[in-house]
């Protein structure tokens, strides 16, 4: 019996004994050492490198303050608001749940888009991490499908036309559309059965399948191992002779342990003061149309999503309908989402980190990034924010305008970037990390 | 990377500081969850004290009053019943009671502020079912010593008529009884006597 | 990051941002309603209970505040015989929330909508013209007789408003003033120094092949009638509104002060962890 063969735990103290019997019986030390405490990772992780750990932070978070909200809330269309108002105000803490939570919701995508850009940074994307890569875009993608169909269950005036808004939207496929949006909301528009259903997706479904991803994820990322800030790869590297670990790797515990400790702790300082003292950061976070119960008979007078939505929102809406139909807009949204998943083959650069990359690369990641913020910032906004052009351009709304130029390049990073990566003059990419 | 050379004292020191204020800040975040599980202000609100007229109770007539989701007895005893009670101090486990199930003001042989009007939360001290009245003409049923009282239908507790419970039964201490307190002669409250916020 | 190369691209891209930046400028403030900040103190606890005397006479007729308890109240330093003596109208408990007795469907013949749950309304109403509160204290400053209106009453804030003035014996009969403008500087000076709340409409009519530009200038006369000054008047609403910001949030207070200690908890931890992580990090080279 392998159970016999293993040797006893020391290092622990008075636990040693405790730590041995359950080892014995439970692969715990064998765990704990490939999953965490001797997994060899680069010794040069910078600032990029806290929101791995933070997002995994972030979801326990969800996930406990989420239960305790489904102790006291209500998912019937009569009681979903004022069980929101009782959660505030009646059940002692309750704010400060609900805040965790609705806050929580919010800085979730903020690190798992920061997160996604430092994949994009040092080209964590690359062979062999291409798996890692789209088991990551299989996570964000159940996230926003988490956050939508939360948002729907505070049943205020945002979360219902925003439902309403975003289940039509399946309308606009060919043929089976509409049969489609009746299937998805159960009804004709949205209404107690969609609430009632959002509600078993938001609290079961999707966390199952998020919490299943997650341990993909990390699987997949000890299997290949971490890349850095360099992008070496610290396997193919010779060994120390005393230690046994390549030149520049160290073990998660304790290096590794205590800075995403330090992090976690920095993460909180930053999401206390928006708890405590914003906790509607200027209605981006808790809109103030929200705050009026669900009316399916007036629409506010502007509708938009949450910020983390809006980036694809704006595409949606630049794209002009053709042949009478809304669906190229669907599916330009549609595929600036799934594009992501390509990016590993559509690299084409010898090197992976921006370090070594070359100009080409370098304006085009930025030009993206700041496409990606204004279309987000123009999705927040109705279409007339910035007025209109003059006679010339038929007096076309400039947020219109803007949002179409840079959808397009938006696009062009990806479209583009086999060609671009190629000829960029990249620098030599080093054998031990700088 | 080297021998690792650390001066121990220093750094178990600042192990255990963190850990110290580390551990404060986990009990504090645990704080707002835990006391979430608490009775909301809903839950005090609906477990109110409520007010009871009880001019037209007539001698002998048992009014049930719904507090915190518990039945409170409210009789008005005949000076028959009471009588009852007086004998019955042989036949109950705790005819002086001793065990803290009333209100001190309550302590006395009719476990009451006035002797005439019982005030008592009608749930078995056994396993929470709810007794019922049975006249002291239940002789058949309860014994020749019967002098009127409760019965538990689920397993047999009696009790008498100042809720004492009787010897060998299943259940172990007197019912309780709710704080209260008279405003006037005809109103009660029951849940607040003045002392309890 | 190091030795990034400022190409065309980038120097182009910092060309478009600036030009973004400046942008919004242009077109901002030509949609929200004539807002005054609102000069409430959420400290100030002889205002709040002012508030809330004044909320539960002349709103809580036709209004009601479903997800607030009475008992809530004691959080602006009233005691639950206060509250019941002075407050409570229905005969209720102290637990109660703050329902209304007015039937839905009356509410709804009489008015054409049911009047909404006040209780998070100065949450519902901020926007970026504004917070919540800003938009009640001018709402309820903001009402002028309106012959046409079927009830008679008309609002600057809130253009063709179903609700009467609730308040009208307080505040007296307002009456609007309307002056055109030819030029937008004169009409802005003018805007400046009009003593109520006022705003600006931009009419662009056409006038013999020519587009004519002319600016009207709302204003609001003082009202006949009023049993309180306009100080008075203004006194009342601002603690009004303020009762009603407290209402809408009312672990409001708390919450900054818990957020303080949290702030100062967290830091002492972060000061700790960084110690430690310098001491474990001292070999790494």
């Amino acid at each position: 019996m392998a159970a016999v063969d293993k040797k006893p735990v020391t290092g622990a103290g008075r636990l040693n004994g405790v730590l041995t019997w359950i080892d014995t019986r439970f692969p715990l030390i064998s765990l704990w050492e490939s999953q965490w405490g001797k997994y060899i990772a680069p010794k040069n992780f910078n600032f990029w490198y806290y929101f791995g750990s933070l997002a995994m932070f972030v979801l326990v978070l969800q996930l406990l303050t989420g239960i305790f909200l489904t102790m006291n809330y209500k998912p019937d269309a009569a009681q979903a608001f004022a069980s929101v108002e009782y959660i505030m105000r009646d059940v002692p803490g309750g704010w400060i749940i609900r805040y965790m939570h609705s806050t929580g919701a919010s800085f979730f995508f903020i690190v798992v888009y920061l997160h996604m850009f430092r994949g994009l940074l040092y080209g964590s994307f690359r062979k062999p991490r291409e798996l890692l890569w789209i088991v990551g875009m299989l996570i964000y993608l159940a996230l926003m499908a988490e956050a939508f169909f939360g948002y729907l269950l505070p049943w205020g005036q945002m979360s219902y036309w925003g439902a309403q808004v975003i289940v039509n939207l399946f309308g606009a496929v060919p043929f089976i559309g509409e049969r489609l949006s009746e299937w998805i909301r159960g009804d004709y528009v949205i209404s107690d059965a969609t609430l009632n259903r959002f509600f078993a997706f938001h609290v079961i479904m999707v966390p199952m399948i998020l919490l299943g991803l997650v341990a993909a994820h990390l699987m997949a990322l000890h299997e290949v191992g971490s890349n850095n800030p360099d992008g070496v790869e610290i396997k193919k590297q010779p060994k120390d002779e005393q230690t046994g670990l390549p030149l520049d790797g160290i073990y998660s515990h304790p290096y590794y342990s205590i800075k995403d400790a330090l992090g976690v702790v920095g993460f909180l300082i930053v999401f206390a003061i928006v708890l405590f003292f914003l906790p509607e950061m200027g209605g981006y976070f808790l809109e103030s149309n929200n705050f009026i119960p669900a009316d399916s008979l007036k629409t506010p007078p502007h509708i938009a999503p949450v910020w983390y939505f809006t980036p694809f929102y704006s595409i949606l809406r630049a794209v002009p309908p053709l042949f009478n139909s809304q669906f190229p807009g669907v599916a330009a949204m549609g595929v600036a989402v799934v594009i992501f998943f390509f990016l590993p083959w559509l690299d084409r650069s010898p090197v992976k980190s921006i370090r070594y990359k070359g100009p080409l690369f370098k304006g085009a990641l930025a030009i993206f990034v700041f496409a990606f913020v204004l279309l987000g910032y123009l999705g927040t906004e109705p279409t007339n924010v910035w007025g209109q052009f003059g006679s010339w351009l038929q007096h076309a709304d400039r947020a219109t305008v803007f949002a179409r130029i840079f959808t397009v390049l938006y696009f062009s990073f990806f479209i583009l970037m086999p060609w671009y990566s190629k000829i960029d003059r990249c620098k030599p990419e080093p054998q031990r990390l700088t | 990377m080297s021998e690792q050379k650390v001066d121990t004292g220093k750094r178990d020191f600042l192990v255990a500081a963190t850990s110290v204020v580390g551990g404060v800040a986990a009990a504090v975040t645990a704080t707002p969850f835990v006391t979430s599980m608490f009775p909301s202000e809903r839950a005090k609100a609906a477990g109110a004290p409520i007010e009871v007229d009880v001019s037209k109770l007539a001698p002998g007539e048992m009014q049930i009053q719904e507090w915190r989701g518990k039945p409170v007895w409210i009789l008005r005893r005949t000076p028959e019943m009471l009588e009852g009670i007086a004998k019955d101090a042989g036949l109950v486990a705790d005819p002086k009671s001793e065990v803290p199930q009333q209100p001190d003001y309550a302590k006395n042989e009719t476990r009451s502020i006035k002797p005439d009007l019982a005030v008592l939360v009608g749930v078995c001290t056994h396993l929470g079912c709810s007794p019922q009245l049975k006249a002291a003409d239940a002789k058949a049923d309860m014994g020749m010593d019967w002098n009127g009282g409760f019965y538990c239908p689920c397993h047999g507790s009696k009790y008498d008529l100042a809720g004492r419970v009787y010897k060998g039964a299943p259940a172990p201490i007197n019912l309780v009884v709710p704080p209260y307190k008279y405003v006037g002669d005809a109103k009660i409250i029951i849940g607040d006597d003045g002392k309890v916020a | 990051m190091k030795n990034i190369t400022i190409t065309s691209r980038l120097r182009a891209l910092a060309g478009i941002v600036c030009a973004l930046l400046v942008m919004p400028l242009a077109a901002i403030g030509s949609e929200c309603p004539p807002l005054q900040s609102a000069p409430i103190n959420s400290h100030d606890l002889a205002s709040l209970q002012s508030g809330a005397r004044t909320f539960v006479n002349y709103c809580l007729g036709c209004h009601s505040a479903g997800y607030m308890r009475y008992s809530r109240l004691q959080d602006i330093g009233l005691s639950e015989q206060q509250i019941k003596d002075n407050l409570i109208f229905t005969g209720g408990k102290v637990g109660d929330l703050m329902l209304v007795a007015m039937d839905k469907k009356d509410g709804k013949q009489w008015f054409g909508v049911t009047p909404p749950d006040l209780t998070v309304e100065a949450r519902a109403r901020s926007s970026s013209c504004g917070s919540g509160a800003d938009w009640v204290y001018s709402y309820l400053r903001g009402f002028y007789r309106d012959s046409s209106r079927p009830t008679g009453w008309n609002n600057v804030v809130f253009e063709n408003v179903a609700m009467p003035h609730a308040l009208w014996e307080l505040n007296g009969v307002q009456q609007l003033k309307q002056r055109q403008f030819e030029s937008e500087n004169e009409a802005r000076a003018a805007l400046l120094s009009a003593k109520s709340l006022a705003s600006l409409e931009e009419q662009t009519s056409m006038a013999g092949g020519k587009e004519v530009t002319r600016y009207l200038l709302k204003t609001l006369e003082p009202g006949s009638g009023a049993k309180l000054s306009k100080v008075e008047y203004d006194k009342t609403v601002a603690d009004l509104v303020n009762y009603m910001n407290f209402m809408a949030e009312p672990a409001r207070l708390e919450r900054r002060s818990i957020g303080i200690w949290v702030l100062l908890l967290l830091s002492v931890l972060f000061v700790l962890v960084l110690l430690l992580k310098w001491r474990i990090w001292k070999d790494v080279h």
